[in-house]
């Protein structure tokens, strides 16, 4: 290996913070409310056409668009699709997310029609860098950074400031949070508006790696970040963001590791993978304390 | 005297099941009121229906003059009634600091928050010594502790605890009315529900006798033990319901 050695891991952890982004930012809504909310993947695809609709503007601008855009779509499909349903069984509530996201994509369809659009919206990211006397692609390695400084921004937000800690007391008992004066609304928009920024942190960055933009787009990337929240334990955001991490670093390894012809099959591979896992914990990797709803 | 609480024909329902049939309570200021009953009697609907977790089917419930029906329940607290509800409730990952100050989400006025958490934390070392911890890893009794004082740092009016004695042994009984006790003495009203009628008699200043959600007797410690139809009620034979 060698020389390839530190891209390979720098590309497996790309892939591997992409994927632990998004699964936190599913993770963070189901804490809250027992959403498994499946239009995260609108969230993702709905800003990377903002970047496609903006990009003849400076970085700045489109990238703000983008983050914009993915907390205003967030918090409208929250109070329009998602408040009326609060409290209702998790199945129904996951199949509502369905419907949302359906509709948004039949909207861009409607909007954008169904084939690829060109993004580019890192261009000044093109290039490599020496890193430890090998070369990185620059790309990359931002994501590599970015995620990580997203990851700890989430922490000490979480751990350290008063929005967090009424975050966490709502996942661990709604009820009772709300009991000790922890206002339910604001809870859930706060979970909803930081779910949004990391969808759309997902869409810059995955967006500028493909190098392209289409109707489900989203999709492809929460479709396996929901098998990674699965596997780090349904409603602990520890273990969604390790299992989304995972996910992507085996994906990745494997797609550079495997012999050639056994590349395509890949996806069984981590699907295996996900499957022995919940063999032998059923309950995922970190599985989550007190599900409890009512007193 | 005026009541702080206030509770008119109180109906609270299941689907068809009623829970509470027209139950009448009034709290003062100042007083505590114990509700004592069976199991399945319908305490916990009563102050869960106060707090605003569960609807009333008919009826007013008013607290300081003011009609708290349809409050959602984030708001209840804000209006300075406090409830520990039934089986404790502590944020069990959060540590027992957090847990203190969650119960302190209402107030902005962060010094005396802090001050108020010095207070509890002085007066329960083992507390103070786990503080760190998760709540979820102390004993029952440490965690009855907890949820009171948790429940006291939104500076409440009226407190309301449900089966605070719930599994623990005497000792821990013994203290934790102690605390109530105290916490009547610094001008907090407690509105207490038990199932163990002793310690819920000899508390409080006024007792009613629930079951099949229906006020069956009403009185002191002293009356309702000299009251030759206390055993029935409590246990609802069917002469006192009927009569
Ligand atoms: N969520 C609920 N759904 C249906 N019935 C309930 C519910 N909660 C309580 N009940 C019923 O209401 C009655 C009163 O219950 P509860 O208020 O819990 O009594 P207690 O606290 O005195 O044991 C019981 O018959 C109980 O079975
Ligand atoms: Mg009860």
């Amino acid at each position: 290996m060698g020389s390839a050695f530190i891209p390979i891991m720098i590309d497996a952890f790309s892939v591997g913070g992409l994927y632990a982004l998004t699964a936190l930012g599913i993770g963070l809504i189901f804490s809250v409310m027992r959403l498994a909310n499946f239009a995260h993947a609108e969230f993702v695809t709905v800003p990377a056409y903002a970047l496609f609709v903006l990009s003849d503007h400076p970085v700045v601008v489109s990238i703000s668009a983008a983050v914009l855009v993915a907390v205003v779509l967030a918090l409208v499909t929250e109070r329009a699709a998602f408040r009326p349903l609060r409290g209702i069984d998790p199945a129904t509530m996951l199949i509502a997310s369905f419907a949302v996201s359906m509709f948004i994509q039949r909207l861009l369809v409607f909007a954008f029609d169904s084939r690829i659009k060109p993004v580019n919206p890192l261009a000044v990211l093109d290039g490599s860098v020496a890193l430890f006397g090998a070369q990185v692609n620059l790309l990359k390695l931002t994501t590599v950074i970015t995620c990580l400084v997203l990851l700890i921004a989430l922490t000490v937000f979480l751990k350290y400031t008063r929005f967090g800690l009424e975050m966490r007391a709502a996942a661990e008992d709604f009820t009772m949070s709300r009991l000790l004066g922890v206002r339910a609304n604001r809870v859930i928009a706060t979970a909803f508006v930081l779910s949004a920024l990391l969808a759309a942190v997902v869409a810059v960055l995955f967006s500028a790696q493909t190098g392209f933009v289409h109707p489900r787009f989203g999709l492809q990337i929460v479709i396996i970040a929901f098998v990674a929240t699965v596997i780090g334990g349904l409603g602990n955001l520890l273990g969604a963001a390790v299992g989304g991490f995972l996910v992507g670093v085996v994906s990745t390894l494997l797609q550079a590791l495997l012999p050639p012809d056994l590349r395509p099959f890949r996806e069984a591979f981590v699907f295996l993978l996900v499957i022995l896992v919940l063999l032998f914990r059923p309950q995922g990797l970190f599985p989550a304390r007190g599900l409890k709803e009512r007193i | 005297m005026t009541a702080l609480l206030e509770i008119r024909n109180l109906t609270v329902q299941y689907g068809r099941i009623n829970a509470l049939t027209d139950v009448d309570i009034d709290v003062s200021e100042g007083e505590i009121v114990s509700i004592i009953g069976p199991n399945g009697a319908g305490k916990t609907s009563l102050l869960s229906t106060i707090a605003g977790v569960v609807p009333a089917a008919g009826g007013t419930i008013t607290f300081r003059g003011e009609d708290i029906l349809r409050l959602p329940l984030e708001e209840s607290v804000r209006k300075g009634i406090a409830l520990v509800p039934e089986g404790r409730h502590v944020l069990p990952g959060l540590t027992v600091l957090e847990n203190l100050r969650l119960g302190a989400t209402i107030r902005s006025d962060t010094p005396e928050v802090r001050r108020d958490i010095e207070r509890f934390l002085d007066a329960f070392p083992i507390l103070r010594e786990r503080r760190n911890e998760p709540a979820g890893r102390l004993s029952g009794g440490e965690q009855q502790m907890l949820v009171i004082a948790r429940a006291l740092m939104s500076r409440p009016r009226l407190l309301m605890l449900d089966e605070p004695s719930l599994g623990l042994g005497p000792q821990i009984v013994d203290k934790v009315y102690d605390m109530i006790s105290d916490t009547r003495d610094q001008g907090v009203t407690i509105l207490v529900v038990e199932q163990n009628a002793r310690r819920a008699l000899a508390v409080a200043d006024r007792t009613h006798v629930l079951n099949g959600g229906i006020i069956r007797l009403s009185g002191t410690a002293e009356t309702l033990s000299g009251d030759p139809d206390f055993e029935a009620a409590y246990f609802g034979l069917r002469s006192v319901a009927d009569g």
